[in-house]
């Protein structure tokens, strides 16, 4: 009985700190998968992803970020486990091991200069003016300068530099 | 009921300002008052930033739900990334105090604190429900007699438990705004199917989220339609640019995309270029020529 919860503690990335625990109920019956529109096209089988996330550290595995989040298998599982929150503590788990994408890193740079994911450029600039579109330097600015502010305060900036 | 501020997200303001301008004409005939929510930054996308890091999440998406807080009005998204973070958001900050306190000490460094006293809505559910169909119908002159594919979108739905917008595998709420402009809601193979752009899968892995994008498209040319009907811009874009991008695979759709406040612009009146349907990827002049015709009360000749 102690063997199996220390076990638990110690091998078990998801449980660690027991954020998932709905998980262990799952048997396996594969609805999650079926029910998955990018495990039609990719490596990614979301019933082997909640298997393996309680037997071993899965933060190496691409897998992870082919899940576009869509909710279907969250949705759809029998048990009422929450699927997709589960890849989404096993992806910032992989993130803390510094295991980024090159792209994600970009567009994480991009909110740590411009305060925005996808910054405005100059065409798009120019068809705001075309279409008296508010063009508020004044408040973006601010907003810029705050959201630094906010990365650097809960680590952020560090995060994504690992 | 408070007043509205739109949340205008990064996507619409900087890659598709023509659905921009339409919500703006649309919200201003309608006669619903929502002013800018000035200084907003991202949501943040919760795509990346969600996964990435929670506590990071929940504090960006705060920043933005105390300056509404401080009109004291409630959120109109015009996005489901955006509605979804900043629908979540506020939801766990709402009811989670260990969080809300960790989070409101990082905003006390800009001089903000959350405290939990506003709403966040999205442009579909919003005209549903406080608008209601038959009101906007009534609102519409001459309808559009077109078909429509309508896409809601991941995250308009899902998680159910927090939406609370009804059945995600066979909603009708947003099929029946869009048959109060004339138009009729086509039923679609796959119609609840992912685009193939959410999670961070369309920024690292364009291909793959393409093969996502062929599907839907595939099933929605077949059924025949005008036009795609969606709520979010990142769905937009998906199947926009993804129709240009599947083109190189000798696929061949031209099928003009709209957000749904574009094609509620095209019932209340406004041309194609007012909607900023030039501003996409898919120009399709036959479209823009069907929309003209009915407008004019089919006295234009092609």
């Amino acid at each position: 009985m102690s063997y199996s919860v220390i076990r638990l503690n110690i091998s078990f990335p998801i449980f660690n700190p027991m954020k998932n625990p709905d998980i262990l109920t799952c048997f396996q019956c594969g609805t999650c998968h079926a029910s998955c529109p990018s495990g039609k096209y990719t490596s990614l089988n979301i019933r082997k992803i909640v298997r393996d996330s309680i037997k071993k550290d899965i933060s190496d595995q691409p897998e992870l970020w082919m899940c576009t989040t869509c909710y279907n298998c969250q949705e759809r599982c029998p048990r009422g486990i929450k699927v997709t929150d589960a890849v989404l503590t096993l992806r910032s788990e992989a993130v803390k091991k510094g295991k980024i994408l090159p792209a994600h890193r970009k567009v994480c740079n991009f909110l740590i200069k411009t305060g925005q994911s996808i910054p405005l450029d100059d065409k798009h600039l120019e068809i705001r003016k075309k279409l008296n579109l508010r063009t508020d330097e004044a408040s973006w600015k601010k907003a810029r300068k705050e959201v630094k502010v906010l990365l650097r305060s809960t680590g952020f900036d560090e995060l994504v530099k690992r | 009921m408070k007043k509205l501020s739109l949340f205008t997200g990064c996507l619409i303001p900087n890659r598709y300002p023509g659905i921009e301008k339409a919500t703006m004409l649309v919200l201003e005939r309608l006669g619903i008052k929502c002013s800018y929510l000035k200084e907003a930054a991202c949501c943040p996308a919760p795509g990346i930033y969600r996964s990435f890091d929670k506590i990071t999440w929940l504090t960006l998406a705060s920043r933005n739900l105390v300056l509404a807080e401080e009109k004291d009005t409630d959120i109109l998204t015009i996005c489901n990334g955006c509605f979804s973070s900043l629908m979540d958001a506020n939801n766990i900050l709402k009811n989670d105090a260990g969080l809300r306190n960790e989070v409101n000490a990082h905003l006390q460094k800009i001089g903000k604190e959350y405290r939990g006293t506003i709403e966040v809505r999205h442009i579909i559910e919003f005209l549903h429900t406080d608008i209601g169909v038959k009101k906007l119908g009534d609102a519409i002159d001459k309808p559009l007699e077109i078909r429509a594919a309508v896409h809601y979108g991941c995250h308009l739905l899902k998680p159910t438990r927090d939406r609370k917008l009804g059945s995600a595998e066979c909603p009708v709420f947003f099929d029946e705004l869009v048959e109060a402009t004339g138009a009729k809601s086509v039923p679609y193979e796959g119609k609840t199917s992912c685009c193939g752009a959410g999670g961070g899968v369309r920024s690292a892995m364009l291909e793959t989220s393409f093969r996502m994008t062929e599907y839907k498209l595939d099933r929605i040319q077949k059924a025949g339609v005008d036009c795609i009907i969606d709520a979010c811009p990142f769905c937009h874009l998906q199947y926009d640019a993804g129709q240009v991008e599947l083109e190189k695979s000798g696929k061949n759709y031209d099928i003009p995309v709209l957000h749904f406040t574009q094609l509620l612009g095209l019932a209340l009146g406004l041309t194609s270029d007012e909607v900023g349907l030039h501003l996409n990827e898919i120009v399709n002049l036959k479209f823009e020529e069907k929309i003209a015709q009915i407008q004019n009360g089919n006295k234009t000749e092609i």
